[in-house]
């Protein structure tokens, strides 16, 4: 245990390293309230462990000052697996982006979640891949013009929470890059969370794709196009004038007027619960999207089951208490032995 | 009890048994080597089964043998040719008869001889009549008599029948008077639950004996007396045994839990098996998502320091060369394990070969070195295993292992070290942050510290990309690349400083060596022994390190006139001792999925003696 020390400011948690994203990058934003939020948790900075792939997101590390480890395309949660098995004590965090972590890290992302490791991954989403020049991702619409889809893209794009959930994710969130008292937030909840706790950031690239999310990063068309999600509120949305709200029925979610003055649950409009058993209800609500519907921003879901870590460690202390501790001359005379006399 | 039959004394015997996938060979095999060692013969064996669990019944395909050569001599390899084949059908029969030693005893369960199964094995006609001119021709009814013996435990008829394996091992263990305790004490433990199974096989297996003692067939049994093995403590290992426990055993002498990630994959998945029982040790395994997951997962884990480790097979070893550029690169300590198996592809999964040499030492991208040692027997998985995980720590790096299908499941008998006797290395992490710089390189070994998270004020970053000198800092520098690509090959290259002076079996300078590597070194030795004692003029050196290689090879080499190099691939050591020494080295190679016989070796020698040399 380390003694309690002075407590940190972001500035401890800005490395010696310049950053290099592009000028006006989402990734810029999402760093700082980082480094904000990292004095507030209260972690020693020494059992802090961002692990990132390889994309503009995965220089994360390298401007994080704890202790950081930028690894190879698509397979930081395996590193970050090994790690966190290893010393539960530490707190891990993955840092990925849509090609990263759902195009070549989709398998490892997917088994990563269902083992419910006791991890942070934040797949920061523009849609687009930046550090190889602007490819369409697994997360790009269809149609989308790029160098190697000069006519369209033709591949159905994926939704990273839909992803989560289907992969079994105990926490599913979204939040946007520029949205900081929101970020953060979705943050803290994520390292709060024990298990592993995915969040998709939505993030502009303005190189390649830009103003991809700009109906939910600007002020002013974000009371239409983003649904904020709140546990135990009615799922709500729009300016005054022109309150809507998600109705889900047989599972099917639609959008329906409200009065301002409207109670919104009597008329029929579904509260968001993040703790059903069942994933359904989350399943439902991530597959609201533009342009038909708004794009819900909080947590999805918050449920807790033993982490994959947790029950390997109980298996070496049942192992351990039933056996004793192991010795190594046992071991190797364990079983049928003979003896050749001098 | 009658009187019993004569007992001959023989100097040493192999004997194969051999049948379906579904006939439990591999199990009989075992039990009888359980047996053969407690009596303390030196032994070899040599499993050999289908990549099939249960090929169809009856075919070529789904036949599975399993050899064992016991000796009271000291004995190198399972043997070229048995003295005795146990085959439960005429598959089995025609599969392998061809090995049998000319004059040698087939037993053959004569009820598996129907016109369906001889059709089914290739054969138009009965075999038997006519293999009686070469050998000695035993007709046993064994499903008849397992079936009478277990008549009474209420068996279904079937499972009768699926005894008569342990009726042909209690006959085997009569005729070379092995006991059969072992086998009786695992059954009960076994069948635990299952008493009709459990009475079943126990009678099956006593039945098999006492029809040894009573039937006319065989006037005489058999007794190979103890060996005259190193005075100490034996038991019987396998490669992968020897591989899992060299693992156990390093996290106990550096005092640091292991931790393997890997992924299923024959033959290297008993070293998963067997390190997964052992949590009271404090080791973590993880059976991760593939091959790339479980490579990346040790890697983290040494990362955090423990010491990581992975397990694989050719396949599975080409899908980690990314991940291990990567433990090259940040240079943390790592132990690959490649349990060769014929290739390239999925190839013949459970046949040996050696032929990962130079994907091992070339197969990443760039210049990224590796250590690469290779065990060559069982026993010596154990000590490699020791040494590999001493070297990625002491040097920073990764250390591949090459281990190979034969060495996996081939047994013998292993004297048991003296725990005390092993060297420590307790690991001591970088914990002063004053002066700390992640690639501040030890002056001797050019190691960089090995700084794990949770240490305060040695929080730094490491990465793929290349780093700066010192600080690890991302750089694009051309001379820093330079330099850096140059360090990383110069502290595996020092390595060499480290290694035992290379040793020579036979004398060190002469008319030929014969130079190996792995799992050959029985046969190449059993070889190069023989053809000196019938006066020729050869010596051998087995390597261990095949990366860096010893730094006295060159000269121990130039003091021969002949260099001979027998591989299970096609010539990838030879190739690389010519690149590096220039010398006009011979290859010998054979890729059968099989190991040398002792016979192939020795007639390339005796070529070569003889003035001839190259093919």
């Amino acid at each position: 245990m380390t003694a309690p020390a002075a407590k940190l400011t972001k500035k401890d948690f800005e490395s010696d390293q310049d950053v290099r994203w592009c000028p006006g990058c989402g990734d810029y934003s999402i760093l700082a309230n980082m480094q904000r939020l990292m004095p507030e948790l209260g972690i020693p900075r020494e059992d802090v462990v961002f692990v990132s792939g390889i994309g503009c997101s995965s220089r994360f590390p390298y401007y994080m000052n704890t202790y950081g480890f930028h690894t190879i395309h698509g397979r930081a949660p395996s590193f970050a697996t090994g790690i966190k098995t290893s010393r539960p004590e530490l707190s891990v965090w993955v840092v990925t982006g849509d090609g990263d972590g759902l195009s070549i890290g989709g398998n490892h992302l997917l088994h990563t979640i269902r083992r419910n490791l006791d991890l942070q991954i934040l797949l920061f989403n523009n849609r687009v891949y930046g550090l190889t020049k602007g490819q369409y991702s697994p997360t790009s619409r269809l149609d989308m013009v790029t160098p190697s889809t000069p006519t369209g893209s033709i591949d159905y794009p994926l939704d990273p929470i839909r992803f989560a959930l289907g992969s079994g994710a105990t926490f599913a969130a979204r939040s946007i890059d520029n949205d900081a008292r929101h970020l953060q937030q979705v943050l803290r909840r994520a390292y709060e969370h024990p298990g592993t706790a995915f969040v998709e950031i939505l993030q502009n690239c303005p190189v390649y794709n830009d103003d991809e999310w700009i109906e939910v990063e600007d002020r002013k068309t974000k009371l239409e196009a983003a649904l904020p999600i709140v546990d135990g509120e009615p799922l709500v949305f729009g300016p005054k004038g022109a309150r809507r709200g998600i109705r889900i029925e047989n599972g099917v979610p639609a959008v329906i007027s409200l009065a301002d003055d409207a109670d919104a649950v009597a008329e029929g409009v579904a509260v968001h619960n993040e703790r059903h058993e069942s994933p359904a209800y989350a399943f439902a609500l991530a597959s609201l999207a533009r342009p038909d519907f708004p794009i819900p921003v909080g947590v999805f879901r918050a449920v807790e089951r033993p982490t994959y870590e947790g029950l390997l460690q109980e298996q070496v202390e049942v192992a351990i208490r039933q056996r004793g501790r192991g010795a190594l001359h046992s071991l190797l005379t364990s079983g049928d032995t003979w003896t050749v006399e001098a | 009890m009658a009187a019993r039959k004569p007992v001959e004394e023989v100097d040493q015997v192999a004997i194969r048994f051999a049948g379906d996938s579904g006939d439990g060979m591999q199990l009989t095999g075992t039990k009888f080597t359980e047996a053969t060692a407690l009596v303390g013969n030196d032994l070899s064996t040599l499993p050999d089964f289908p990549a099939e669990i249960r090929a169809p019944a009856g075919t070529l395909a789904g036949v599975s043998a399993f050899q064992i050569h016991f000796a009271s001599r000291d004995i190198r390899t399972p043997a070229d040719h048995p003295d005795v084949l146990f085959a439960m059908n005429p598959a089995a029969l025609r599969a392998n008869v061809d090995d049998v030693r000319r004059g040698g005893m087939l037993i053959v369960n004569s009820d598996a001889f129907t016109p369906r199964n001889l059709k089914q094995a290739g054969y138009d006609d009965d075999p038997l009549p006519a293999l009686q001119e070469r050998f000695q021709v035993v007709e046993i009814q064994l499903s008849t008599l397992t079936r009478k013996a277990v008549e009474s435990v209420g068996l279904r008829s079937r499972e009768a029948e699926r005894s008569k394996n342990f009726f042909a091992l209690g006959l085997v263990c009569w005729l070379y008077n092995r006991p059969t305790e072992p086998t009786e004490r695992w059954i009960e433990s076994r069948f635990k639950k299952n008493e009709t199974l459990r009475e079943g096989n126990l009678r099956a297996l006593q039945a098999g004996h006492a029809y040894g003692e009573t039937t006319e067939l065989f006037p005489v049994s058999f007794f190979v007396p103890r060996a005259k093995l190193e005075p100490g403590v034996y038991r019987n290992i396998t490669g992968n045994q020897a591989l899992a426990w060299g693992m156990i055993a390093a996290s106990e002498l550096m005092e640091r839990p292991v931790f393997l990630g890997a992924y299923p994959i024959t033959p290297a998945s008993s070293v998963l098996h067997e390190v997964s029982r052992y949590r009271h040790f404090g080791v973590k395994t993880f059976q991760a998502e593939d091959e790339i997951a479980a490579v990346a997962s040790a890697i983290g884990a040494s990362y955090a320091g423990m010491l990581g480790a992975t397990a694989t097979s050719g396949p599975g070893f080409v899908l980690k060369q990314e991940a291990l550029g990567l433990a090259v690169m940040v240079e943390l300590p790592l132990v690959v394990l490649n349990v060769q198996r014929a290739g390239p592809s999925t190839g013949m999964p459970t046949k040996t070969e050696q032929a990962d040499l130079l994907v091992t030492l070339y197969g990443r991208s760039s210049e990224s070195p590796m250590p690469v040692l290779a065990p060559s027997t069982p026993g010596d998985c154990f000590y490699t295993m020791l040494e590999a995980f001493h070297l990625a720590v002491k040097y920073m790096t990764p250390v591949a292992v090459l281990s190979d299908g034969y060495l996996a499941n081939a047994a013998e008998p292993w004297r048991i070290p003296d725990v005390e006797t092993l060297s420590r290395h307790p690991i001591r992490f970088r914990t002063d942050a004053k002066g700390f710089a992640p690639y501040a390189r030890d002056a001797e070994t050019l190691a960089r510290p090995w700084a794990i998270p949770g240490t305060p004020g040695l929080e730094h970053r490491i990465g793929g990309l290349e780093s700066e000198e010192l600080t690890g800092n991302v750089s694009y520098d051309p001379r820093n690349h330079d330099r850096m690509v140059r360090q990383r090959a110069e502290k595996v290259a020092r390595i060499a400083n480290d290694l035992p002076p290379v040793e020579v079996n036979g004398p060190d300078g002469g008319k030929l060596v014969v130079v190996g590597w792995g799992g050959t070194r029985g046969a190449i030795e059993a070889a190069v022994d023989e053809a000196r004692r019938d006066g020729t003029s050869v010596s051998s050196i087995h390597l261990r390190y095949l990366n860096p290689l010893p730094a006295d090879l060159r000269a121990a080499l130039e003091r021969f006139e002949h260099v001979l190099v027998p591989e299970l691939n096609l010539g990838q050591l030879s190739r690389l001792l010519r690149a590096e020494y220039l010398l006009p080295v011979e290859s010998l190679t054979k890729v059968e999925g099989q190991p040398f016989r002792v016979e192939e070796i020795r007639g390339r020698i005796e070529a070569i003696a003889a003035g001839g040399g190259s093919e």
